[in-house]
């Protein structure tokens, strides 16, 4: 396809009368909306558009009749996306299919409103494209492929191993003289394949050889990482040898693997923490691997013909002194532990007490195999354990409901993993900003904080990612789990949140894969994750800035850094695309190419408002295109009906939304509006962590500025909604036009 | 408990000293399967009679675990046990749960720790004694064994008070007077007495309580 040197724009409306698009409305009708109010200097239209015939229409257009902005009026956008692609245009989609005809009921009752809907959503998109211009794109020949992988242990390993078998350069930073973290503590590990009965070796051993002998791995031991600047593509990485030698290396993407620790033992004296004969599971894994396959023996050197395993030691602790959570594992390695001994001497007794046996994955067949071997398990809690030369284990036997005693000559406390996710960044703001007000106690504990710190970003935001829970590194828990809110930083491991090796092998590759991920696309200068597609990326006027640094401070991925005069300074590699900026700004100086105030401004203006005695309300919906927006779709693909009335505008991300759009529209006589958003919160699923969030406090605060236009505060209401909510949208939609319609219509109407 | 009995159930209690699963394990009829219960408790719920008895299966597999021997061998759960099968068939382990409720139940009667007049106990001693006799079941000698197996006054009223039944029964040919003489048995009524020892011989060697 030949790419025309555009001279000058020109734009071109393209109406689809396929799906029976031409049988529900006037496509004379839309055509003429499209040119004597869109302004559209080429209008066609074709009865299936999105046919190879369609197609090359439009194709022909671009090629040769110069048209460089194309609004293509037939189905949701979220339709045939590839064959609407036209890269070197501008495009916009007005929704005829499943915003139109597929919600309005049937009848010609309805005919009147349909053809509205209709040509209002002609009008926006019009409206739309004439605010768009194509993104540029913003490509980094020099951009780095290479993957940093921070962290040797099991995980970090898996990492490097991934991304050297697809074929990149990875550079593995290891703290200790040797890799292979908690690994090479362990006598075995828990099955990982077929029949899943027996214990396995590690094969850290193994890998970490294969690792250091691979002249693309870059192996660094006794380093520390002590900057980490730029972007993905360009991340420029200082690694600092225990020596003192610094070396600098330039990375695309990051795998931090950074692990975990073992909750202290001492901390639970109750269960006989710090008595002799009384071992945490790593301490366990060492007499069993100084065993070397023979008897277990006690640090007294007496055998063990007796051991009692002690689940959820200091876990699941709601009373605020212990771990509060399962650590997951723990369950799986007492039972690898306990076949420990009945493999060597099937006479030994060997005892799990537990309240919930967890046992993830395979993990079923392989505590079906240890009752096999005759190891005991018993429904309880522990309450005492006193250590010495004769243990006991007094507990509540949760199903005989009574107090019991065990002997044992050992007593292993299953305590919880610890995450070693860096520096928590909530004391990291308050102890710079005290620091930096002369505190000297502050000081010191801010350089303590810069040693703890893993990556020691040199980002404004701190200098580790964000910890999502009990000092857990960030992660989109529940839809894109190695995802984190530092752009080409990818979270792997129990750092993450507490797993088993297998699940933190698993957890490294997917890592592996999103850096290189990370990395390719930085290269091509697209977004990452969930626009990895996205060529846009915001600008800033700056000299209609004010400086407010809400840009800086919302935006929830740590793109925006300040530059010397105090301005922002985008660093576009890591920006997601989402908009949370736009939506910050006060002053309206940030946007995208395809994407700004005035795109969205201009859609919400061009929407015909119909008079007060007309009856016809009009309610705006502002809807997140990753959940809310498919659900309305959804809503149309099951011909679910709801009103007529109301017109939809597809948002990036609710934490997008500048409040002048709302402020406009009920301004000039929208009845309502509905934004809807992913769900926010603890169990967040705003694809872009904090957005909907962000959405939602300033929209609680819009109330005072609808109270000052003479405004009822319901004519804006939010809603959380889930891609599966189709069914529940339409009813919402209705819900909210008969609350509309008990409060009467907008005092606004006529001043618009 | 007759000194025989009493003797029996002391040589166990040595032989296993604390280690009642193991006993479990090689002397009851599926034993080996208690360990594998995982505590769900979904027999527990399943079993119709779960209101109705002392022990549900879930907690007698974990007191047999716990080592609770006399609890458990004097327990009248297994007695309860209707062999519905609803646990079995729910299990989500597949241990044959009414089995080992049986076998339970068996090797509680073979130590002679079973409550005296138990009547599911009761009537099963007489069903056995009935049919090891000939072969095949005497109805009208069972149930009269049934009617007079708490002292021949009590015996009377209940067969007065069965009479209607009886004699419907006789009526309609379900019911032959003449069996009370002992009746039809099968062929090789010996033969079958003897397989019947020998199986009993092999069991007891295997379960090491010859």
């Amino acid at each position: 396809m030949n790419t025309p040197v555009a001279t000058a724009n020109k734009f071109a409306a393209y109406i689809c009368s396929g799906c029976g698009l031409g049988d529900k409305l006037k496509i004379a009708g839309l055509e003429k909306v499209a040119k004597t109010e869109g302004k559209m200097a080429v209008i066609k239209n074709h009865p299936f558009l999105c046919n190879a015939e369609g197609v090359k229409m439009i194709q022909d257009d671009i090629a040769n009749e110069g048209v460089t902005h194309v609004c293509i009026a037939a189905c949701s956008r979220r339709a045939k996306a590839e064959a609407f692609t036209f890269p070197t245009v501008a495009v916009s989609r007005a929704n005829l299919r499943e915003g139109v005809i597929w919600v309005v009921a049937e009848g010609a009752g309805h005919d009147e409103v349909r053809q509205e809907m209709a040509e209002d959503y002609v009008r926006m998109s019009c409206a739309e494209v004439k605010k768009m211009t194509l993104p540029g794109g913003n490509k980094k020949e020099s951009a780095s492929k290479k993957i940093l992988v921070v962290g040797g242990g099991m995980s970090g390993m898996t990492a490097a191993q991934a991304a050297v078998d697809a074929g990149y350069e990875v550079v593995l930073v290891e703290k200790t003289g040797q890799l292979g973290g908690f690994a090479n503590q362990m006598w075995k590990r828990m099955p990982f394949n077929a029949p899943y009965a027996e214990a396995q070796p590690t094969g850290a051993a193994e890998l970490a050889a294969a690792l250091s002998a691979n002249p693309k791995v870059k192996v660094y031991l006794n380093s520390t990482v002590t900057e980490t600047a730029g972007a993905p593509g360009r991340f420029a990485v200082k690694i600092a040898a225990e020596s003192g030698s610094i070396s600098e290396e330039l990375c695309g993407a990051i795998v931090q693997a950074s692990g975990f620790t073992t909750y202290p033992i001492e901390k639970l004296p109750e269960l006989g923490g710090g008595q002799p004969n009384v071992v945490d599971q790593a301490g366990l894994e060492a007499l069993a691997k100084a065993a070397n396959g023979g008897p277990i023996k006690r640090a007294d050197g007496r055998e063990v013909k007796s051991v009692v395993f002690v689940q959820c030691a200091g876990q699941r602790d709601d009373s605020g002194t212990h771990l509060p959570y399962c650590s997951g594992h723990c369950c799986g390695t007492s039972i690898k532990q306990a076949t420990y001994f009945k493999d060597q001497n099937p006479a030994i007794d060997a005892v799990v007490i537990y309240d919930d046996l967890r046992v993830p994955g395979m993990g079923e067949d392989f505590y079906r195999s240890a009752q096999n071997k005759g190891v005991i398990f018993t429904k309880g809690k522990a309450s005492k354990v006193t250590g010495g030369d004769g243990c006991n284990v007094t507990f509540k036997d949760l199903i005989l409901d009574e107090e019991n005693t065990i002997p044992a000559d050992l007593v292993v406390l299953a305590t919880g993993q610890v995450p070693n996710a860096g520096v928590d960044l909530d004391e990291w703001t308050a102890t710079a900003t005290a620091a930096e007000s002369g505190d000297e106690a502050a000081k010191t504990r801010k350089s303590a904080l810069q040693k703890i710190s893993v990556l020691n970003l040199n980002y404004r935001q701190g200098p580790d990612m964000p910890q999502l829970k009990y000092g857990f590194a960030d992660s989109h828990f529940i839809c894109f789990p190695y995802e984190t809110r530092r752009t080409g930083i990818y979270a792997a491991g129990p750092m993450r949140r507490p797993m088993d090796m297998h699940q933190a092998q698993e957890d490294a590759t997917g890592a592996a894969l999103k850096a290189i991920q990370a990395a390719e696309n930085a290269a091509q200068g697209r977004a990452a994750h969930p626009r990895a597609w996205d060529l846009s990326f915001p600008k800033a006027r700056l000299e209609g800035c004010t400086q407010c640094k809400r840009c800086t401070v919302e935006c929830p991925f740590g793109a925006i850094d300040e530059d010397e005069k105090r301005f922002p300074l985008f660093n576009e590699e890591r920006c997601r695309r989402c908009g949370t900026c736009m939506g910050a700004c006060p002053v309206r100086v940030i946007s995208f190419e395809n994407y700004s105030c005035d795109t969205v401004g201009m859609q919400v203006k061009a929407v015909n408002v119909p008079e007060e005695d007309e009856e016809k309300p009009r309610i705006l919906i502002l809807a997140c295109e990753n959940d809310a927006y498919p659900a309305l779709d959804m809503a149309g693909m099951q011909r679910l009906v709801y009103s007529a009335f109301v017109r939809v505008i597809p948002v990036r991300c609710l934490g997008s939304v500048n409040t002048v759009w709302i402020t406009d529209a009920l301004g000039s006589g929208y009845d309502g509006v509905m934004m809807m958003g992913c769900q926010k919160g603890e169990n967040y699923q705003c694809h872009f962590v904090k957005g909907s969030e962000m959405a939602y406090y300033r929209l609680s605060k819009i109330g005072d500025t609808l109270k000052g236009m003479g405004l009822e505060p319901e004519r804006m209401q939010t809603y959380e909604i889930a891609i599966t909510d189709g069914a529940r949208v339409a009813r919402l939609i209705d819900e909210y036009v008969a609350q509309l319609d008990e409060l009467g219509p907008s005092p606004m109407k006529g001043f618009g | 408990m007759s000194e025989a009995l009493g003797q029996a159930n002391s040589q166990a209690i040595a032989r296993y000293k604390n280690n009642f699963l193991k006993e479990v394990e090689e002397r009851v009829e599926d034993g080996q399967w208690v360990k594998m219960c995982m505590q769900c408790g979904v027999c527990a719920g399943s079993c119709p009679f779960g209101p109705h008895w002392e022990h549900s299966p879930q907690k007698i597999f974990m007191m047999i675990r716990a080592g609770k021997r006399e609890e458990v061998l004097t327990s009248d759960s297994m007695w309860m046990c209707t062999s519905c099968y609803n646990c079995v068939v729910r299990c989500p382990r597949k241990l044959p749960i009414t089995h080992i409720m049986h076998g339970l139940a068996n090797y509680a009667h073979r130590l002679g720790l079973v409550a005296k007049g138990q009547p599911t106990r009761d009537i099963a001693v007489l069903f056995w004694k009935n049919i090891i006799k000939g072969g095949r079941l005497n109805e009208l000698t069972f149930s009269l064994s049934m009617y007079f197996r708490d002292g021949f006054g009590q015996g009377v009223k209940n067969a007065m008070a069965m009479q209607g039944i009886g004699l419907a029964l006789v009526k309609t040919k379900r019911l032959n007077p003449m069996e009370i003489l002992g009746g039809h048995m099968c062929k090789d009524k010996s033969g079958i007495q003897r397989m019947l020892a020998k199986a009993a011989e092999i069991e007891d060697k295997r379960r090491g309580m010859a």
